[in-house]
């Protein structure tokens, strides 16, 4: 189980950097679909379905609107020539990125091991559920216990589906 | 703790990406992978050893279930995500109408 998400993140990692050194963009862009597919069968494993649907979701609507934005452009990118300085720099990179590592390990400490038993919220909403009537746990916590939550989610959404709307209009005000 | 440090090393290759590249849907595509490697870390806290996904069927009324709080939190998280990356890449396409190049150096020199 914990081995089986390790690979998927491994690969996952591996599809990311590819994808940001990419020197055409669209190879760019399909290898980022490899991050959030990934994703999604880490959800499968960790046991969180509704997650794996709406990411399936997320992934190919993303997918599609990045395309849209990259398609009929000009999208080679040009490679970097190699200088002694960059080596400099991918060393600095690497050093910060240790740093950063071994605080996040310093901070991660004083959580439960992963897959300990702790519901520390939870139990509540557990013990409630037959109140909601929902069978799903997840969508009686959404829909139900924090459904203002959900309120400002759409309208969070609705922000900015008008934002998109109003960048990407054509006809703007006529100018004096 | 491997499993955590994996998780952060994916933020960090967004983080790299967000800082280093030049093109701008490389830059969004660095925003949408720390955005997931953040999804997958709070999903992971969530996780319980041999639970099962908290539906409740016939035969599992007391079954042990992983913790569907983070579960629901992240499906909002999720869902703005979308609309966020929507936003830049309408803000990106927008760009290049005007400009003709992602390359942020060349937006900033045409300035003015």
């Amino acid at each position: 189980m914990e081995l089986y998400l390790i690979i998927i993140l491994v690969l996952m990692i591996l599809g990311s950097i590819y994808s940001l050194n990419a020197t055409d963009l669209l190879s760019a862009v399909i290898s980022y679909g490899i991050v959030g597919f990934g994703l999604v069968i880490a959800f499968l494993l960790l046991q969180a379905p509704d997650l794996a649907i709406v990411q399936v979701v997320v992934e190919v609507a993303t997918l599609i609107i990045m395309i849209a934005a990259i398609k009929n452009t000009q999208s080679k990118i040009p490679k970097m020539e190699f200088k002694p300085k960059i080596a400099v720099y991918y060393a600095i990179t690497l050093i910060a990125a240790l740093v950063f590592i071994l605080i996040f390990d310093r901070a991660t400490g004083c959580l439960s091991q992963f897959g300990a038993d702790t519901m520390r919220m939870a139990q509540p909403y557990i013990d409630g559920a037959q109140h909601t009537k929902s069978a799903n746990l997840v969508t009686g916590v959404v829909l139900d216990f924090r459904a203002y939550d959900t309120l400002g989610e759409a309208t969070v959404l609705f922000t900015a589906v008008i934002g998109v709307l109003t960048i990407l209009r054509i006809k703007g005000k006529k100018d004096n | 703790m491997i499993i955590y440090i994996l998780c952060f090393i994916l933020f960090l290759v967004g983080l790299y990406g967000v800082v280093s590249k030049r093109n701008l849907i490389k830059i969004i595509i660095g925003i949408a992978i720390m955005e997931y490697s953040i999804n997958l870390f709070l999903i992971m806290i969530g996780y319980i050893e041999g639970g099962t996904a908290p539906i409740i069927t016939k035969g599992f009324e007391h079954a042990k279930f992983v913790d569907p709080l983070p579960q629901a939190m992240i499906l909002t998280s999720i869902v703005i995500g979308l609309a966020t990356t929507a936003l830049l890449l309408a803000v990106a396409i927008r760009l290049y109408q005007k400009y003709g190049t992602f390359d942020i150096n060349k937006i900033k020199d045409l300035k003015g």
